[in-house]
C-alpha cells in the first residue's frame, strides 16, 4: 500500500528545521527553506508550541478540485501530484487548501506540492514525522 | 557567500538611516564568521574612542557553512567591549545565522546612533528603521512578543533585543536572540543601547540553488549521521551541559561562594539530575541543529495568597547554574530559575552578573560596603536579596550599582576587595576552576572566555601537569577554534567537525581547501584579533590574576603562581612567533591588488598625458601661426 506523511507527534519537535532543509535539498536542489513543502513554525513565538504545516493527504483534495488545468492529479495513498507542464500558475490550489499547506515557488511561479516522499521523516531526529499506510488514518 | 567568490556585507548607518552593500572578494581568505568579522572590525574600529561612542561598530557575521550543514548555527558579534575595554566577541545560536543566510548577508556592520530608540528590520529586499520609543524601558521578552505580533514572517525570522540593562549601558548587558539564546558575554547589549538600537529583526526568503547536490548531500548525510547516531553529542541533548555540575563539585572545580571553595555541599540539590527531575519541561534546538541542547526549566511561583500561581520558564545551562547557583550559595533549582528569569528579563550576562554579586556579597561580609550601598541585604543563599539586586544593577539604581555595573574589576578598584574580584583581564570568571590550563587559558584567551581555547577541558583530560604540553594544547585550540568559528560551528559539535570533515563539507559547496589552508586560516584570524587587541591597548604581560585564584584548590591542587607565570611567558612567546609568520595568501592578494591599482593609475596617467597633449597641440599650432 502507498504510504503518506503524518506529522502526528509534533509534541516531540525541537524546532531544528531539518525537515525543511531536507525537503528543499531533495525536491528542489536548493538551500532555501522557502522551497520546502513542509513548514515548521511556532504558535506564539519561540516559547509556544511547534506545529508542522504540511499536506495531510486528503482523499478528496480541494486543491485538485480547484485546479482549472488538470495539473494536480490524485496520488495513490492520498494527496496529489503536480504535473508542472500543465500548471498555469493561477494560485487557485493555494487558496483552496484550508490547511494552508500549498506553498508557492516564486522562481518558477508554481505551487510547492508535497509528494509524500518521506525524506523529511527519514531525517527527523525525534520521530515527529512518520510515513504511515493509507487507511490507517 | 555560497556559490560566489565574494562576501556580501550590509553596512547600516544609524546616523543617517542609510545602508550600503559591499561585495568583498578580498575577505575570502578569512573564510567567514569570526574571520570576516575580525577583519571588518579592524577596518572600522576606533581605538581612540570609548567603547560606547556612537562611531564604534557592531559586526555580526555568519560562517562559511551556516545552515547548510548540521549544527553550524552560530552568529558571531564583534565590537569593543565596554567591560574589558578591548576585544568584544560573543556568539549566539537561535535563528539569526539562518536568517542572515536567507537574507543574503555574510556580515552586518552597524555604526552611528539613532536619534531616537529604533528597531531595525532587515529583509533581503528591504530595510526599515522602526520607532521603538515605546519599547524603551521594557523587558526583553515583552519586547520580543510585541515585535513578533507586529511583524510578519514567523518561522523564518529572527528577533534580537536588549533589556533595560542594555539601555542603561551596564558593561555586561547581553542581547537576547529568539527568546532562548544570547550574545551573553562582554557587553554587546550596552553597545546596542549606546546606539539607541533596542532590537533588530532579520528575515529572508532568497533562493539558493545547490550546484552539486549529489556530492553535497552525501557529505551532509555523513555529518547528520554522526550527530544523531553516535554518542559524540548525546550528552548535550540528554540532560545537557547541566550534567557536569556534580562532577565538577566532586573534583574541586566548581566555583562556589565567590570562589572561596570549589566544592559545594548543596551540589546534589542543584545538579543537572535535579533540574531534569524537577524542572525540565522541554528541549528545543537552534535552527539547523538536530541535537537540541536547549533545556527549558519551569517552576511554579506563588505570586499571591489564595492559590495564585504563575509558571516561570527559562532556558538553563551549566554556566547559569554555577553563576546564579553555587557561586551565590543558592540551594534549590526553583530559586536558580527565578534568578535566571530576572537576569533574562533585564538583559544581562548571567556569568558576569552572578560573579559581580558574589564579589559584592563578600565585600559586605568584609565591611567594604554596607546596606546603604546595596539597598538590600546581600547574603550567600538569599535569593530575595539577589532578585532585587539584579533589578537595581540593570537600572543603575544608585552610585554603587552603577559602579558594579562596570564589572567586578572596576568595582573592586573603587571599594577594595580586588583579591577576591574573580575576573580574567576584566571578564568575570567562567564556571571552571579546574587547574593550570583553565587559569592560563582564560588569561591568554583572546576574549578571556572559556570557549576560546577550552583550557578547562584540557585540565580534565590530563593527569600530570606539564607546563609546556599544556601551553601547546592551549595555543593549538586558540587558533584552531578561530578557524572553526569561521565556519559558524557550535562548539558542542567540536568532535563532529574534524579537519577532514570541514574540508569535505566546504569543498562540496564550492570551496577548494586543504589541511594546510585550515591552519593558515586559523592563524590568520588569530593574528587579526591580536592586532586588534594591541590597538585597543591590551598587553598580555600586564594581566594580573586576583590572589584567590592561587588560594582555592582545583582538581590539580592549589595553583602555583610561578608555574602560571611561566606558562603565560611560554604562551606569549608562541603568540609572538606566530605574529611574525609570513602569510603567502595575503601577500599574493596584496600584490594582485597593487598590480590592479597600478594598472588603473597607469591608464589614468596615460589618459591624462593624452588629453594634455591634445590640449597642448592647438596651442602650439596657434603659437606657430602667431
Amino acid at each position: 500500500m502507498a504510504k503518506y506523511l503524518s506529522a502526528s507527534e509534533m509534541n516531540k519537535c525541537i524546532g531544528c528545521f531539518t525537515c525543511m532543509n531536507i525537503c528543499s535539498i531533495v525536491n528542489k536542489q536548493n538551500h532555501s527553506n522557502t522551497k520546502s513543502a513542509i513548514k515548521v513554525r511556532t504558535r506564539g513565538g519561540m516559547t509556544g508550541r511547534f506545529v508542522a504545516i504540511v499536506c495531510i493527504a486528503c482523499d478528496d483534495p480541494a486543491c485538485m478540485e480547484a485546479c482549472p488545468s488538470g495539473a494536480l492529479v490524485k496520488r495513490e495513498g492520498g494527496g496529489v501530484l503536480l504535473k508542472p507542464e500543465l500548471c498555469i500558475g493561477c494560485h487557485r490550489c493555494e487558496k483552496a487548501c484550508i490547511m494552508q499547506a500549498v506553498f508557492w515557488d516564486d522562481d518558477i511561479n508554481k505551487p510547492i506540492i508535497c509528494r509524500h516522499c518521506g525524506s523529511c521523516a527519514k531525517f527527523c531526529p525525534h520521530k515527529c514525522l512518520e510515513m504511515v499506510e493509507a487507511g490507517e488514518k | 557567500m555560497i556559490n560566489e567568490t565574494f562576501m556580501r556585507i550590509l553596512n547600516i548607518d544609524l546616523n543617517t538611516s542609510k545602508i550600503r552593500i559591499d561585495q568583498r572578494a578580498d575577505l575570502m581568505p578569512y573564510l567567514g564568521g569570526v574571520g570576516i568579522a575580525s577583519k571588518l572590525l579592524e577596518e572600522t574600529m576606533h581605538p581612540e574612542l570609548d567603547a560606547l561612542h556612537p562611531d564604534q561598530p557592531i559586526i555580526f557575521a555568519i560562517g562559511a557553512g551556516t545552515w547548510v550543514f548540521p549544527v553550524l548555527t552560530k552568529t558571531v558579534a564583534m565590537f569593543r567591549s565596554p567591560l574589558t575595554n578591548e576585544l568584544g566577541e560573543s556568539y549566539a545560536g537561535g535563528r539569526l545565522a539562518m536568517t542572515m543566510l536567507m537574507a543574503g548577508y555574510d556580515a552586518i556592520v552597524i555604526t552611528g546612533k539613532a536619534s531616537k530608540p529604533v528597531f531595525v528590520s532587515i529583509k533581503n529586499n528591504d530595510i526599515a528603521f522602526n520607532d521603538a520609543r515605546a519599547f524603551w524601558g521594557i523587558d526583553s521578552e515583552p519586547t520580543g512578543q510585541a515585535i513578533r505580533e507586529r511583524l510578519e514572517g514567523g518561522g523564518k525570522r529572527s528577533i534580537i533585543r536588549i533589556g533595560p540593562a542594555g539601555e542603561n549601558q551596564v558593561a555586561f548587558a547581553s542581547v537576547c536572540v529568539d527568546s532562548f539564546r544570547h550574545f551573553g558575554r562582554l557587553g554587546l547589549g550596552a553597545v546596542m543601547g549606546s546606539k539607541n538600537l533596542k532590537a533588530m529583526t532579520v528575515t529572508g526568503d532568497r533562493s539558493i540553488p545547490i550546484h552539486d547536490t549529489k556530492n553535497y548531500f552525501k557529505v551532509y548525510q555523513q555529518i547528520y549521521k554522526k550527530c544523531t547516531t553516535t554518542d559524540m553529542m548525546q550528552k548535550y541533548h540528554d540532560a545537557g551541559t547541566a550534567i557536569g555540575l556534580r562532577s565538577l563539585s566532586v573534583s574541586n572545580s566548581l566555583p562556589t561562594y565567590n570562589l572561596k571553595t570549589t566544592t559545594y555541599e548543596h551540589a546534589d540539590d542543584i545538579s543537572g539530575e535535579e533540574f531534569a527531575r524537577k524542572n525540565l519541561v522541554r528541549k528545543v534546538a537552534c535552527t539547523g541543529c538536530p541535537v537540541g541542547c536547549i533545556h527549558i526549566g519551569m517552576y511554579r511561583r506563588e505570586f499571591d495568597k489564595g492559590h495564585e500561581y504563575e509558571a516561570i520558564s527559562v532556558p538553563y545551562d551549566y554556566e547559569l547554574m554555577f553563576a546564579l547557583g553555587s557561586y551565590l550559595g543558592i540551594k534549590t533549582t526553583d530559586e536558580i530559575i527565578a534568578l535566571i528569569d530576572e537576569v533574562e528579563e533585564t538583559g544581562m550576562d548571567a556569568i558576569s552578573a552572578g560573579v559581580c554579586l558574589g564579589w559584592a556579597t563578600e565585600a559586605v561580609e568584609n565591611g567594604l560596603i554596607d546596606e546603604s550601598d546595596t539597598l538590600v541585604p546581600l547574603k550567600f543563599g538569599d535569593t530575595e536579596g539577589y532578585l532585587k539586586a539584579i533589578r537595581y544593577l540593570s537600572k543603575g539604581k544608585n552610585k554603587f550599582y552603577r559602579n558594579l555595573g562596570k564589572g567586578s574589576k572596576y568595582a573592586s578598584s573603587i571599594y577594595g576587595g580586588a583579591d577576591f574580584a574573580m575576573h580574567y583581564a576584566g571578564n568575570e570568571t567562567p564556571g571552571y576552576h579546574t587547574g593550570y590550563a583553565s587559569a592560563v587559558g582564560f588569561a591568554v584567551a583572546s576574549r578571556h572566555s572559556h570557549l576560546d581555547n577550552g583550557g578547562y577541558q584540557i585540565d580534565q583530560s590530563v593527569k600530570e601537569v606539564n607546563p609546556e604540553d599544556l601551553v601547546s594544547k592551549i595555543f593549538f585550540e586558540e587558533h584552531d577554534r578561530c578557524m572553526v568559528n569561521g565556519i559558524g560551528m557550535c562548539m558542542f559539535a567540536r568532535k563532529i567537525y574534524d579537519h577532514q570533515t570541514i574540508i569535505e563539507a566546504l569543498n562540496s559547496i564550492g570551496w577548494n581547501l586543504t589541511e594546510q589552508d585550515l591552519e593558515q586560516i586559523g592563524k590568520r584570524i588569530l593574528r587579526t584579533k591580536l592586532r586588534i587587541k594591541a590597538k585597543y591597548g591590551f598587553s598580555q604581560k600586564a594581566v594580573r590574576l586576583p590572589k584567590r585564584f592561587f588560594e582555592t584548590p582545583t582538581m590539580h591542587g592549589v595553583l602555583d603562581e610561578t608555574i602560571v607565570n611561566q606558562m603565560m611567558k611560554l604562551y606569549i612567546a608562541k603568540a609572538n612567533d606566530m605574529m611574525c609568520e609570513p602569510d603567502p595568501v595575503l601577500e599574493t592578494l596584496a600584490a594582485e591588488q597593487k598590480a590592479a591599482t597600478d594598472k588603473v593609475a597607469a591608464v589614468k596617467t596615460a589618459t591624462k598625458a593624452g588629453v594634455e597633449k591634445a590640449v597642448a597641440k592647438p596651442a602650439t599650432e596657434k603659437a606657430a601661426q602667431g
